[in-house]
């Protein structure tokens, strides 16, 4: 063993720490967002269990990860071809940047359902959980979780664009990010006050409210409804529209093939 | 002899620097056109300018009589493009791979196709062969394939034989003039290799520092240059005085 080459291995990775915000932030970032949601929960509990907690927690838990694996089948498809040195032969073929969007869409939409399936049917077999008991108003909240999911996809993969593998991190964790912003484990009446007015710019909060309204009272959440749609629509045109200008940015940069090699 | 592909006055500037400084050339139907020059010279600024893949500062491309920037669906059908610092995804097979880019470029009867270039680079053994499982040189081989699926007009390619052995490297060499001669395509190639470049190219564009600093036969560059080869022009031309 000798001391001078461990030092130097060690060196190697800290000197990445020192140039990198992404990793820098990797170190941070998830303990930080671990404290605040579990925090939060706590919270939730010392008021009192509620009487639907185990169905509230898992009916949270399957449409959380259906917003994240929205997110992620854009973002990972992306970095699938990257990885792979291919990003270059998808660029020079006629395939056009909105068909290659329109793609990595239908692609989350695939993967989506198989994973949903898996999850939706060890929630009923493990815990007796049925999500179809949320019945229809089950269907426009997972379809404004997925939209919320494509707008993070398509803004992070635009930044991967940008900034090269580097800001690969966001694709495992910005999703994260609105984690507790979006009161997914518990209402947003626990979160301090200027943490609400920010959920209340979430479209994922309105529909866990309006998932914890159907569960606690049965009534079909309207107004929550309405807000995450309206919502949606406005971040996903922002989404397609930073994604447009990025790449018209990346490419007078010359940065795809910079990403694709 | 028809210009298939025309620059005009292209130029590229990266913040203050000139990776490519008002570069004009024709490249005309049939021929190879051989792109040379040292490291940062701006071969490869050209090449992605040529692609669509990164838009430049000023002047013009215009391939097939169409302007690139509005018309880039119409023009990437008929070009194709491969380099050895590229891949595919490791995955897929070698049938897989070729079976999507048919797909995306419209590749009529895309298995006979597939079938076809296979058998013509010697490597329909590896049909069924994941990409991860093939060495560079079968991949390098793969990626060609594909970069003719579509029966291009025009190929782009860099440095295509970098990581093939000198016996591979020799027939793929013999089998891309093959192909340019019976189907006359047009091929825009660049190497660091000068005997290579000397070997395949009809004419030759020297670019040192973004710029154009000799056209023509290589031959004619050799002449002008007072070279024994072209590595002697090279590295005349490389070097500082």
């Amino acid at each position: 063993m000798k001391l001078s080459r461990i030092f130097a291995y060690t060196e190697r990775h800290l000197y990445l720490y020192k140039r990198s915000l992404p990793r820098l932030m990797e170190v941070f970032y998830w303990p930080v967002l671990d404290l605040v949601v579990w925090g939060f929960v706590s919270i939730y509990l010392t008021r009192g269990t509620p009487r639907d907690f185990i169905t509230l927690f898992i009916g949270a838990l399957i449409l959380w990860d259906i917003l994240f694996r929205s997110q992620q089948g854009i973002s990972v498809s992306f970095l699938e071809d990257v990885w792979s040195r291919n990003l270059l032969n998808i660029f020079v073929s006629p395939l056009s940047p909105a068909e290659y969007i329109a793609s990595l869409l239908f692609l989350s939409v695939i993967k989506l359902l198989l994973t949903s399936t898996v999850m939706v049917t060890l929630a009923y077999v493990l815990y007796s959980f049925d999500i179809f008991l949320l019945g229809f108003p089950l269907i426009p909240l997972v379809l404004n979780l997925i939209v919320m999911g494509w707008s993070i996809g398509i803004i992070t993969t635009a930044l991967i664009m940008r900034f090269g593998q580097e800001a690969e991190v966001l694709a495992w964790g910005i999703a994260l990010l609105f984690q507790p912003v979006s009161a997914v484990f518990y209402p947003v009446s626990v979160l301090p006050g200027f943490l609400k007015q920010v959920a209340f710019f979430i479209p994922s909060a309105h529909v866990f409210e309006g998932m914890r309204q159907v569960i606690s009272k049965g009534a079909f959440p309207v107004e929550d409804l309405v807000w995450a749609a309206g919502l949606n629509i406005a971040y996903m045109t922002a989404s397609l529209l930073f994604y447009g200008w990025n790449f018209k940015v990346v490419k007078k940069k010359g940065l795809l093939a910079k990403v694709g090699e | 002899m028809n210009a298939i592909a025309e620059v005009l006055g292209l130029t590229k500037l990266f913040g203050h620097v000139r990776a490519v400084d008002d570069v004009s050339f024709k490249m005309y139907e049939g021929e190879i056109l051989g792109l040379i020059g040292p490291n940062g010279a701006g071969k490869t600024t050209t090449l992605q300018m040529l692609l669509g893949l990164t838009t430049p500062t000023s002047g013009e491309i215009r391939i097939f009589g169409l302007e690139l920037g509005s018309n880039r669906e119409e023009i990437l059908a008929s070009v194709n493009f491969s380099s050895s610092y590229i891949s595919l995804p490791y995955s897929l097979t070698v049938r897989e791979n070729l079976m999507v880019f048919a797909r995306l470029y419209g590749v009529k009867r895309p298995k006979d196709r597939i079938d076809e270039l296979l058998r013509i680079f010697e490597i329909e053994g590896l049909k069924n062969t994941p990409a991860r499982r093939l060495s560079s040189g079968q991949i390098t081989r793969v990626c060609l394939c594909k970069a003719l699926l579509n029966s291009p007009r025009i190929l782009f390619l860099d440095e295509p034989t970098a990581s093939l052995d000198p016996d591979i490297a020799d027939k793929t060499r013999k089998l891309l003039k093959k192909i340019k001669d019976e189907k006359g395509l047009s091929i825009l190639y660049t190497s660091h290799n000068m005997k290579e470049m000397e070997e395949m190219s009809d004419r030759i564009i020297f670019m040192d520092r973004g710029r154009v600093i000799a056209a023509g036969r290589p031959e004619d560059i050799k002449k002008e240059f007072k070279g024994e080869d072209l590595e002697e022009v090279f590295l005349k031309i490389a070097r500082p005085r």
